[in-house]
């Protein structure tokens, strides 16, 4: 077996076990202090938390947003806000939603945070590039908040031409905004692609790389690929509105329908975007607390890899009547199927995982529950909205609107929480209450669920959606939908509440509270600057809890400048034969 | 099955609603009936394999290839079942008939407007039943989206283009007192939930009957009463009201004679010459305070029908 090792001699790899202390003597908060020093600072955790802040905030304004769009459903026209006003909302709602909060939550946030430490690496690979990454965010936010003051923005978040371009309102710095969200979006992936194939730590063979990292990297060339159309979409729709030069308008020569090409040629993409980091989550939480290495590995590392490039062929389906032709329909309905396959094998491993397992239902795992019972159901109706005829009845109406909250809210958004509430202790030290956890998590099923099932028999009914006013057979509807929306919102706060109890005056969280064997599980409580005082060697797969956890402790002395402070342990020989035999 | 499909669905008054329907109806019983059986087998599970000690052993099988065949081989099978029926369909609603009675209808921001061939015009679509309608369609303005919820059918409406859909109105049961509604899908502004009218279903003779009626300003009828029935045709009413109340546009009460003043501050009698101008060319000048949201109807409206509507503002 020798014969196929590393290195050409093992005992130069002087591998020792590493156990990193339960509270580091100096952890990433405690290294840096001060305002001037966040703001500068290059560390992927500290910028992971800078966007994780930012995130919550604009999910703050977004969610806002959406309490009065419901508010105002409560009945047929007006009730307290004008039409002109319920379409600034509804524009607003959508695009805080997609550019500010999904797009960047799960990869700028938490893979931020996590992913450099999964790998074992100090950082990203570009840590400068990551800060500046977060700025350009940041800026592009500011666009968009500018828009919101000068005189908003009503033409939905897809900014349909020849509407977009003839509006009165600031159509131009919320697109700009847009365009420069696109380039953090772009950074942030070229960062990661870089660091999955030159920062993994010895021993890290793709067929070990814990499955939220095959996910992220799946994204993450989605990101690459597709962001850049999207900026060439919204550059030509600002010249047309400034030059009046004709490339969407027909009044000047122009074609609508290529618009929305254009437009969805990076939307639809995106869509993987919000949701492939969310599958990554989702496998991490299933395996922990199913305490059993993942069914199917390898399908659902390579699914990841298979919907993100099937996922480019498929934008034409929702064009199906906009009046593209009907061979490009047919096709782009097939090609729209063939996604859904690899979607829905996974969803059958993750289940197949639970079988023999040791299931514990701990906060993150009732949310990778509710994930799976939601984004079924968002896949299904998928199913249906990618049927020809049945589509040509559904589209633009109510159903759409659910089907597509189920996806991203009840997919991408619960599989967020589950992540947020996995590693919490890990980038806070503080744990969180279990039980109101649980109760928020239950909360939020149930509104979610009132909220958007409704919108589905309203829409197959006929209601359309971005509509203020409405007939009256659906008012019943609509206030049943607009009551859960209130039961999202108490569960919502409540998650508020304990989190903010829990970063305050919560318990000490161990470093390992859910017995987890991916490296970030390894690092104190919360981890040191650089993240370990050592090079960490991976022997074994990230799931194998059947391996006790010193076998995920071995390690090389690093060339690094600090004292690594835990305890070695000369165990190399056993260690060495691991490695050789991987 | 039906009474699932009418519970979700609104009443099927077309020939192609119930080939719709029953695919949509498929679709949801075979999504429930393996939605169910993984519900069932997560329950099971979480129950089943709950964590006992924190030394629990678990499972080490990772994979099991005849397992993994079935559950994408499965789906693959029933993919290609709704996707050849959805496909079958979806061409049948693309190919109108040759014999279809043709329609022309015009999307505005916020009103619709169809043009029979006997030269009625109206505002709500009036059709006849047990024939197959192609209506051609296109827009003056940005996108609009033609959507009858009862017939099944969608069509996004496109200026410079035209687009079309076809239905077959099934003969209207006595007792139906329910509206079948033309909704806007597509987003168009301001007053997108407002672009909604009615369809009216007539048997083969009265639906000639009412085509005779409508069809110009018959010799006997008052100029100012033809303007009315223009009025309401051409879709004014949505942003125009006749009792002083605040629309989108100013309200045709009291206007005739009226000193108007505009958003640049200029200002003018409201005469013949002003209200001609303001249909056919409306963003000459904009009344303060409201929006210029008026499409032109240059090339839309004859003579006679401009001098009645101005006879019938006169009235207001």
């Amino acid at each position: 077996m020798s014969s196929t090792a590393h290195t050409d001699n093992p005992s130069a790899l002087n591998l020792k076990r590493f156990v990193a202390p339960e509270v580091a003597e100096q952890n990433f908060m405690q290294a840096e202090q001060g305002i001037k020093a966040w703001l500068t600072t290059i560390d992927h955790k500290k910028i992971g938390l800078m966007y994780l802040a930012s995130i919550i905030f604009f999910f703050f304004v977004g969610g806002m947003l959406a309490i009065a769009l419901r508010l105002e459903l409560w009945g047929p026209a007006k009730n307290f806000i004008d039409a002109e006003t319920y379409n600034q909302i509804f524009t607003l709602h959508g695009a805080i939603m997609i550019f500010l909060v999904l797009v960047p939550s799960v990869p700028a946030a938490l893979g931020n945070f996590f992913l450099p430490i999964m790998v074992g690496a100090k950082d990203v690979a570009f840590p400068r590039l990551n800060l500046l990454s977060f700025y350009i965010y940041l800026f592009g936010a500011l666009f968009t908040i500018i828009s919101m003051i000068n005189g908003a923005v009503d033409t939905g978040w897809t900014f349909y031409t020849p509407y977009s371009t003839g509006t009165s309102t600031s159509v131009i710095w919320m697109t700009l905004g847009v365009f420069i969200l696109g380039f953090s979006s772009i950074l942030t992936g070229l960062n990661f692609i870089v660091t999955l194939h030159k920062l993994r730590s010895p021993g890290l063979t793709w067929g070990r790389l814990p499955l939220f990292l095959w996910s992220l990297y799946a994204t993450s060339i989605i990101q690459i690929l597709a962001t850049p159309v999207l900026a060439i979409t919204v550059l030509l729709l600002v010249m047309e509105r400034t030059l009046g030069i004709g490339i969407f308008d027909p009044a000047l020569g122009g074609d609508p329908v290529l618009y929305q090409h254009f437009f969805w040629f990076y939307s639809h993409p995106a869509v993987y975007i919000m949701i492939l980091p969310g599958f990554g989550i989702i496998s991490e939480v299933i395996a922990i607390f199913s305490k059993r290495r993942i069914f199917g590995y390898w399908f659902i590392a390579i699914s990841s890899l298979a919907i993100a490039l099937i996922g480019f062929l498929v934008w034409g389906h929702h064009m199906f009547v906009s009046g593209q032709s009907t061979l490009a329909s047919v096709v782009f309905s097939l090609m729209t199927f063939l996604v859904g396959i690899p979607t829905g094998i996974k969803i059958f491993n993750w289940v197949a995982t639970l079988y023999k397992g040791s299931i514990q239902l701990k906060t993150p795992m009732i949310y990778a529950l509710i994930f799976l019972f939601l984004f079924t159901i968002g896949g299904f109706t998928g199913v249906m909205l990618g049927t020809l005829s049945v589509d040509v009845h559904l589209h633009d109406t109510y159903y759409v609107v659910a089907h597509f909250h189920y996806v991203m809210m009840g997919g991408m958004l619960i599989a967020f929480l589950a992540g947020l509430h996995l590693w919490w202790p890990k980038m806070f030290g503080k744990m969180y209450s279990q039980f109101w956890g649980n109760i928020a998590a239950v909360l939020i099923f149930i509104g979610f669920n009132m909220t958007f099932f409704t919108q589905f028999i309203l829409g197959s009914r006929g209601m359309p959606r971005r509509y203020y006013n409405y007939v009256d057979q659906f008012q019943e509807l609509h206030q049943f939908s607009t009551i859960g929306s209130w039961v999202l919102l108490v569960g919502f706060i409540i998650i508020a509440i304990y989190l903010a109890h829990s970063l305050l005056r919560g318990e000490d969280a161990p470093k390992n509270p859910w017995n987890g064997r991916t490296l970030e599980w390894l690092t104190s409580r919360q981890p040191v600057l650089e993240n370990f005082n050592y090079t960490p060697v991976v022997l074994h797969g990230p799931y194998d809890f059947h391996e006790p956890i010193s076998e995920f402790q071995y390690g090389i002395e690093g060339s690094h400048h600090h004292d690594h402070s835990g305890d070695s342990h000369g165990d190399a020989t056993k260690a060495e034969k691991a490695v050789t035999n991987a | 099955m039906d009474k699932l499909g009418s519970f979700f669905l609104p009443p099927a008054k077309s020939t192609m609603a119930g080939t719709v329907d029953q695919l949509f109806n498929f679709i949801n019983i075979v999504s429930a009936v393996i939605f169910i059986g993984i519900i069932i087998a997560i329950v099971y599970f979480v129950i089943r394999y709950r964590r006992r000690t924190e030394n629990d052993v678990t499972s080490l099988n990772d994979h099991n290839t005849p397992l993994e065949v079935f559950w994408s081989v499965i789906p693959l099978f029933l993919i290609v079942i709704v996707f050849y029926w959805g496909f079958t369909d979806y061409l049948r609603l693309h190919e109108a008939p040759s014999n279809s009675y043709e329609i022309n209808v015009t999307g505005r921001s916020w009103s619709w407007q169809f043009n029979y061939d006997s030269g009625a015009a109206s505002n709500e679509l009036h059709v006849p039943a047990g024939r197959p309608v192609k209506l051609i369609m296109s827009s003056v303005d940005v996108l609009h989206s033609f959507y009858v919820p009862d017939f099944r059918v969608k069509h996004d409406v496109i200026p410079n283009r035209y687009t079309s859909v076809w239905f077959e109105a099934k003969e209207p049961e006595a007792a139906a007192t329910d509206t079948s509604w033309v909704f806007c899908t597509e987003y168009c502004g301001r007053s997108h939930s407002d672009m909604i009218t009615k369809v009216i279903i007539h048997k083969e003779d009265s639906f000639n009957k009412w085509l005779d009626e409508n069809s110009g300003r018959p010799d006997d009828m008052p100029l100012a009463e033809y303007g009315g029935q223009l009025y309401n045709q051409l879709g004014c009413q949505t942003c125009h009201s006749l009792d002083g109340s605040r629309k989108v546009g100013p309200s045709f009460q009291g206007l005739y004679g009226k000193n108007r003043v505009f958003t640049d501050g200029s200002s003018l009698t409201a005469d013949e010459n002003y209200i001609r101008q303001s249909i056919l060319n409306p963003n000459a000048h904009v009344v303060e305070s409201y929006p210029a949201a008026m499409p032109s109807y240059q090339g839309q409206i004859q003579e006679e029908g401009l001098n009645a509507i101005i006879e019938f503002i006169k009235e207001q």
